[in-house]
């Protein structure tokens, strides 16, 4: 399962479909067949397309140079492939032939070409079924995207390309230093309700610890359950609460510890305190069931007006378009400062860049693949895709002057409300055995009576566990 | 005729066993090999680690907890199954008592016998989903929706650790009932009706029947059975994957080697590890499957 919570195409997908799928598979004959693909294939390098580079062509695209795009078909559809990026290019390659191709399985469908060094140019790599990224990073099948970002931008010759992206959105794809990975959509991260219902009922967003608890103890006495998250495939949104609420307490280096495997990272006083308020929290205002529900179970029961806050991504309001009744209006807020000596105001957020969009290094055409980026980073490639996904870019301003629905309204203030003070972590996609141990440790914190020592323990435990193990390439930011 | 006898037979043979090479013994092979090299499922150049995956199978307490299901699955899914299809079976098939002289099943056999078989001819991931409706945890599952009429609080199913793997083990247990039930029934048709006559004449009750006539002549059938539902309890991947919380949770409560293997494989590209894990399910169903033949070896009787 896919670990990138800001990817709104996943969480659609993640339906029965998904899972139907996958438990097709025999478990026994799998172990054997899973790798009926490694035979073949070696490391001779396959010819590259290149053409001169010129003020016009600053990546050195050969024009005439066929290029092969694969976009996952998800939440955020192809349209935007189709309709606004491929056109874009050809615009400026009438020569070149764009090879287009969708799945809903990256990993089923483009494995195997990885491994016979036979890869498309351009991946979006998403979904349940996203193939490992750092994985792929430590193959030296991804291409190093320096050149792209160094690049001038396509709508404005004298601004590079990295100038025209939101602060943190190279860091975001960059491994070991480098940048290998576009993350393209740009998601905050908050604690969502229905600003009609807490209109109706006078209850204000509220920004301190003992405000929350009070609204919480109103919000119980109503009959409504005041806080949820779906347990059964969802408690990444509800441990990316928790930390985010660590990260306000002690900054932000709490989570770059995390990332970095720093002995400790885990242990430390902000993540024990955010555990443990929110462990009070979950058990006083939660409800139990929940945990073995989906999470659009959960966010079912919160339009129907049985669950006042709701941990998740600004893709919420779109995923929920077809559920939310007319009278529901979503909005979002911060995480409430848990302690009156929190490092961080309590207006900072978690924010990220995230849907992975990558070039392969071994390709017929990276050059066209980087080129086919910076059409995607361009003005008007940021705009279609806003408008086709209603999903923000970490293209900057590009949606200066559109019309936005009222919940990213809300999610946009609150992000300039942020200023500067936003973060994200990226051990999850890094090591998606720490993201698998966070969740059920989430889960035991928040339903199964849990204690904050005990959860810091056992995820200090797995990121030791990681830190050790020689197979996995470790990764510093 | 001797002629011309190997031709014959290698001509028939060729095929088949060129497909059972590639597809299944090569595989197999294959998955031996990975598992002493640290494939991640990317790069067309393994490195071989030797037996270092295995070593770390030893301390990886998620495996070991797998194993302690699959030993939980070995004992209850077959122990319930065989008992649950036994009794249907018979009464089936001998239950109703004498008529004319012939053994009758219990009023409305035939349409018992059809129901039964049901869960049968449903996919597992059907059967899955069907019962994530049923094991839901709020009022609005069906298992839970009765308990509330009588004003019980919600039973967690798949949520509370406890009772997680039971649950399952009721899934596995009520699809392969159904298929068990026919098995026997062909077992019991097959004891000549003689011998219930005689049994009859000697005023045998239904329960000196059972345990004194059917079970002893349904030995072979019974044996048939433990194998292959043993063999059953080393998957049940399907139903965990589908049903469970966090595929296999929580917290590891209902993960069974095959979503281990899963996960190594698919969810942290750790292919090399997770054929090891293959490896090793590949040796544990084989002991068990000679075991159980050994073990399970008696005289037939001879009709």
């Amino acid at each position: 399962m896919s670990v990138t919570p800001e990817n709104p195409a996943e969480l659609s997908r993640r339906t029965v479909l998904r899972r139907a799928a996958a438990a097709g598979l025999l478990a026994t004959p799998a172990a054997g067949l899973l790798s009926a693909c490694v035979a073949g294939g070696d490391d001779e390098p396959t010819e590259q397309a290149a053409g001169e580079k010129s003020a016009d062509n600053p990546l050195g695209v050969k024009e005439d140079a066929p290029l092969e795009v694969v976009i996952f078909n998800g939440g955020l559809g192809t349209k935007y492939a189709t309709d606004v990026h491929i056109p874009s290019y050809k615009k400026k390659f009438p020569k070149a032939e764009v090879k287009f191709s969708q799945t809903e399985e990256v990993a089923t469908v483009l494995q195997p070409r990885f491994t016979s060094n036979t890869p498309p140019d351009m991946v979006n790599n998403a979904g349940s079924k996203l193939m490992d990224q750092g994985a792929l990073v430590q193959a030296g099948q991804v291409q190093d995207l320096t050149e792209l970002f160094d690049a001038p931008s396509l709508h404005d010759p004298n601004t590079k390309v990295k100038d025209t992206l939101i602060p943190g959105t190279v860091e975001q794809g960059t491994f070991n230093g480098k940048p290998y990975v576009l993350n393209y959509a740009f998601t905050v991260f908050g604690l969502w309700y229905d600003a009609a219902l807490f209109e109706k009922n006078g209850w204000t967003a509220p920004k301190t610890w003992a405000e929350f608890t009070a609204l919480c103890d109103k919000i119980k006495a109503a009959g409504i359950t005041p806080y949820s998250y779906a347990g059964a495939n969802a408690s990444y949104y509800q441990y990316l609460v928790i930390l985010t609420s660590a990260a306000k307490i002690g900054g932000p280096d709490v989570l770059k510890n995390i990332d970095n495997l720093e002995d400790g990272a885990w242990q430390a006083e902000p993540v024990k305190q955010a555990a443990a308020a929110w462990a009070e929290i979950g058990a006083k205002y939660g409800n139990k069931a929940h945990l073995g529900l989906k999470h659009t179970e959960v966010q079912l029961q919160q339009n129907q007006g049985k669950v006042a806050f709701y941990p998740s991504g600004s893709w919420l309001e779109n995923e929920q378009a077809k559920d939310t009744p007319p009278g529901f209006k979503y909005a979002v807020m911060p995480t409430p400062s848990v302690t009156a000596a929190d490092k961080l105001p309590q207006t900072a957020i978690y924010a990220a860049a995230g849907e992975m969009y990558f070039v392969a290094s071994k390709g017929k055409n990276p050059r066209g693949g980087m080129e086919y980026l910076r059409h995607m980073l361009s003005k008007d490639g940021a705009r279609g895709f806003t408008e086709l996904t209603k999903v923000l870019t970490v293209v900057k301003g590009a949606v200066d002057g559109m019309e936005i629905s009222p919940g990213l309204t809300s999610g946009n203030q609150m992000l300039s409300a942020a200023g500067s003070d936003y973060f994200a972590y990226r051990f999850d996609t890094w090591y998606k055995k720490l993201d698998d141990e966070c969740r059920a440790a989430t889960n035991e914190l928040m339903f199964n009576g849990g204690t904050a020592d005990k959860f810091c323990e056992r995820m200090q435990k797995a990121a030791d566990a990681v830190k050790k193990d020689s197979s996995i390439e470790k990764f510093k930011r | 005729m001797r002629h011309g006898r190997y031709p014959f037979i290698i001509g028939f043979l060729a095929i088949p066993v060129a497909i059972y090479v590639t597809f299944v013994i090569g595989p197999y092979a294959q998955a031996f090999y990975l598992a002493t090299t640290n494939w991640r499922g990317v790069s067309a150049n393994p490195k071989f680690i030797g037996l270092e995956n295995f070593e770390r199978l030893l301390s990886d307490d998620i495996f070991w907890k797998a194993i302690r299901h699959h030993g939980l699955l070995l004992l209850a899914m077959p122990l319930l199954t065989i008992a649950i299809a036994l009794f249907f079976a018979f009464m089936l098939n001998v239950g109703g008592g004498s008529r004319g002289g012939v053994m009758t099943g219990v009023w409305g056999s035939k349409f018992y016998r059809v129901v039964f078989f049901f869960p049968q001819i449903l996919a597992v991931v059907i059967v899955g989903v069907i019962f994530s409706r049923v094991y839901a945890p709020d009022d609005s599952g069906l298992l839970n929706g009765a308990l509330g009429l009588f004003g019980i609080d919600p039973v967690l199913f798949m949520a509370n650790p406890n009772i997680a793997l039971w649950s399952i083990i009721g899934v596995l247990v009520w699809q392969a009932v159904g298929f068990y039930v026919v098995l026997f029934s062909a077992g019991m048709a097959s004891v000549p009706k003689d011998i219930y006559e005689a049994a009859t004449i000697d005023g045998a009750g239904r329960a000196a029947m059972f345990f004194r006539v059917t079970l002893p002549l349904l030995w072979d059938t019974l044996q048939v059975a433990w194998v292959y539902l043993g063999i059953a309890a080393f998957d049940a991947f399907a139903i965990v994957q589908v049903l469970s919380v966090d595929q296999g949770g929580p917290d590891g409560a209902t993960t069974v080697l095959g979503m281990e293997i899963y996960r190594n494989a698919f969810s942290y590209s750790q292919f090399g590890y997770a054929s090891a894990m293959g490896v090793a399910l590949f040796f544990l169903t084989i002991t068990f499957a000679a075991l159980t033949l050994r073990v399970s070896r008696r005289d037939t009787i001879e009709l």
